[in-house]
């Protein structure tokens, strides 16, 4: 009987602290914010461009994320975005909703700016520089090509052009072969599955 | 079962060392027995901005300038990079855009010279004789101003690894005389021609690093260039910790960890350098450069190259101007009509497909190879399904294990290539070479590799944008709550009456939003 209450007294006692101790972690482990929220966020291009139907890349992510939106609407990110989310949330992928185009940058034809300063706010990633009344500069390295700069401009000085390619950011496309081209075109079930 | 015997004889101290895996494939070292010829200097010489690993240089030339040989082109735009000199003496008449020997069959920068024909040297720079008494520090501002990249074809800037560095002491220079691609010979016919310069820049790199012990090492297929070092040693008194190693031949040996491996049974660690181990490895013609450039004051402006193959009747090891175009290469060995045949920059292993003859010799040409028949890395076009041999795994250096690799990078399942170590893939092609399923191994890591980086730089621009985006969003913040105060600041000095009531709703919707 003694050895029965023993078992019990000290079952119970480790439970209790056991659940002391995990409540105390919930405490301090807290984690602010959707993590399924941040996580989709940080495989999107952070464009900022709107292209979704959202904002921006958060509440695009925070609609994916609530189910309310589709995995396939981000247009710069493009397929492997998709194919990312897609994976991440478990779901089927989806055909892209547009077709990214060539990535492209903003130019202003410096002569013609007025320094109106209307593109450098509606550039979401600061990409603008220029002061009222001076002709403005787009920062190439900075630029996501997301076009938002050309609407506002009242004299129409800003061209999208081109990306430049880079030598040193060539990659090797698969090799030329049947089998390349088969495994390959098999490889969203298993980005879905894997 | 090779692997399992070359075990026991290590065991046993019959063998020394030796890296795993590797293969032996036919050496084709047809030009090994014939002199270096020295090819005509051509009359017009491209010059390329870049022609090493790290940054692009910016031309310090125009148009229309009368540049001379050894002259300084072109300046380094920051550290991992080494300036661009002209080949011979002549005008410049063009800077423009022009395709390198590179896989995309893009282009770069070049400075184009027209030779005048007198191959007059610049003389400015003053040969360092004295080099003994010299501090480490001169000689590596030498080595970098003249241009000096490893010139076994990786091209990484010499004066980099030039260095003392005192939590990793070089205790032993290793000298890299294993030319293990087949067709290449230019190390080999250096050895035999130009034991002493070899040694000499070998004696100049151990003052600077102050290592105490040398090795020359060499594969048993070229008896005949070390017995040439041998005896340039034996002349040489002061090189007493030196000494030649015949290793038994194959490939990838002159790889740099698997020759420190096979040499001193040290493995230098996936992420690390042979320094962290306290070792350098030189290849024998940036020695040789190097010996050039401190005592003879001449930046580097002409290299070795093998012109070979076998659609070359009459190949030869070059010695060969920068900047020199390769259609007149091919043309001097009497190749002119090129059509049909399969070009290389570099060894048939490593080397890569030529997508064009109109580029220039660079700093990392070793050999250009014409072949009328598709061999080893240019035979997949029929990739027959994985038969799950293993041969792959086992010709492997760095104990991957291939088949999977391709499964994983054909299908684009990054994640997992790399969990099977995509990155410690050293593109050796060593397991390409033994597939008898002819699946093209390497090009699947090339392709995997190269898609892993796009991603990453993608991440990193993802990165700076949200950054960006969110200084944007503070900053409109901080604008809205500015305004907000100034307004009511306004409102109060105009209504001194009740100023309380008036500025609090305002700071406080100011506050909240910011939140
Ligand atoms: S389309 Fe893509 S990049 Fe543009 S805001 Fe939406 S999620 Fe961001
Ligand atoms: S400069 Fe124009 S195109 Fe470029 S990121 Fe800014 S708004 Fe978009
Ligand atoms: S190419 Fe890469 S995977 Fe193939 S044998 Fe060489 S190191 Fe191994
Ligand atoms: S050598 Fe070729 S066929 Fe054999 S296991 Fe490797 S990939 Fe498959």
């Amino acid at each position: 009987m003694t050895q029965l209450l023993y078992a019990l007294l000290s079952l119970g006692a480790f439970a209790l602290v056991a659940g002391i101790v995990l409540a105390v972690a919930q405490k301090v482990f807290h984690v602010e914010g959707d993590p399924m929220v941040e996580k989709i966020d940080n495989l999107l291009p952070q464009t900022q461009c709107g292209q979704c139907g959202y904002p921006g890349c958060k509440p695009y992510a925070e609609a994916v994320s609530g189910g309310v939106a589709d995995v396939n609407h981000c247009v710069p990110g493009g397929e492997r975005t998709m194919l990312a989310i897609a994976d991440l949330m478990g779901v089927e992928p989806k055909d892209l909703e547009a077709e990214a185009t060539a990535p492209m940058i903003a130019f202003v034809r410096e002569d013609e700016c007025i320094g109106c300063t209307l593109c450098i706010k509606a550039c979401p990633v600061d990409a603008i520089i220029g002061a009222p009344k001076q002709y403005h500069t787009v920062i190439s390295d900075h630029c996501t090509g997301c076009t938002l700069c050309i609407e506002p401009c009242p004299v129409d000085c800003i061209d999208m052009l081109m990306k430049p390619e880079l030598i040193e950011h060539w990659s090797w496309p698969l090799p030329d072969t049947q089998r390349a081209r088969l495994g390959h075109d098999r490889r969203e079930t298993h980005a879905g599955h894997a | 079962m090779p692997a399992m015997l070359r075990k026991l004889a290590q065991r046993l101290g019959i063998l020394q060392h030796s890296f795993a895996g590797g293969v032996h494939p036919e050496m084709y070292k047809v030009t090994a027995a014939r002199p270096v010829e020295v090819a005509a200097i051509a009359p017009i010489h491209i010059l390329p901005m870049k022609q090493h690993i790290g940054e692009a240089c910016s031309p310090l030339v125009k148009v229309g300038d009368r540049v001379l040989r050894g002259q300084k082109i072109a300046k380094s735009e920051g550290y991992l990079s080494v300036p661009v000199h002209a080949p011979t003496s002549g005008r410049v008449v063009r800077i423009e855009e022009h395709a390198i020997p590179h896989p995309s069959g893009m282009g770069l920068p070049c400075i184009f010279i027209e030779s005048d024909g007198d191959d007059e040297s610049d003389t400015t720079l003053e040969p360092l004789t004295n080099w003994r008494e010299l501090n480490p520090a001169i000689l590596r501002e030498r080595a970098r101003m003249c241009g000096l990249a490893g010139l076994g074809g990786a091209v990484f800037p010499t004066f980099i690894k030039l260095v003392q560095d005192k939590r990793f002491p070089i205790e032993t220079v290793i000298l890299n005389g294993i030319e293990c691609e087949p067709w290449l010979t230019n190390d080999h016919r250096l050895m035999l021609e130009k034991p002493h310069d070899i040694l000499t820049g070998m004696a100049i790199v151990m003052h600077m690093v102050g290592a105490k012990s040398g090795i020359i090492a060499i594969e048993d297929n070229k008896p005949d260039a070390a017995e040439s070092m041998r005896r340039a040693l034996a002349e040489a008194s002061e090189m007493q910790g030196v000494h030649v190693v015949v290793l038994p031949t194959r490939y990838p040996q002159g790889s740099e960890k698997q020759l420190i491996y096979s040499l001193t049974g040290k493995e230098v660690e996936a992420g690390r350098l042979p320094m962290h181990i306290g070792v350098l490895c030189q290849n024998v013609g940036t020695s040789k450069a190097l010996f050039e450039a401190v005592v003879q004051a001449r930046p580097l402006t002409e290299r070795l190259v093998t012109v070979s193959g076998d659609a070359v009747e009459n190949p030869a090891t070059l010695s060969v101007r920068l900047g020199t175009p390769v259609r007149s290469l091919f043309a001097s060995r009497g190749l002119d009509d090129l059509t049909g045949l399969h070009l290389l920059h570099g060894g048939p292993m490593m080397g890569e497909r030529l997508k064009s003859v109109d580029v220039p010799v660079v700093k990392s040409t070793t050999g250009l190879l014409a072949m009328r028949t598709e061999t080893m890395m240019l035979a997949h076009t029929e990739e027959q399904p994985c038969i799950r041999c293993g041969h792959c795994s086992e010709a492997c250096p760095v104990h991957l294990v291939p088949n999977l690799l391709a499964d994983a990078c054909r299908s684009d399942q990054f994640d997992r290539a790399e969990n099977y170590q995509l990155f410690d893939c050293i593109e050796c092609g060593s397991c390409s070479y033994v597939c008898p399923a002819n699946i093209p191994l390497v090009h699947y890591f090339r392709y995997g590799k190269g898609q892993i980086a796009q991603t990453r730089r993608e991440q990193v621009f993802a990165e700076a944008s949200r950054k960006r985006s969110e200084a944007r969003e503070r900053r409109i913040e901080a604008e809205k709550t500015e305004k907000a105060a100034r307004r009511s600041r306004v409102r109060r000095d105009h209504a001194p009456a009740k100023p309380v009531e008036s500025a609090e709703p305002e700071n406080n919707d100011a506050t909240q939003e910011k939140s």
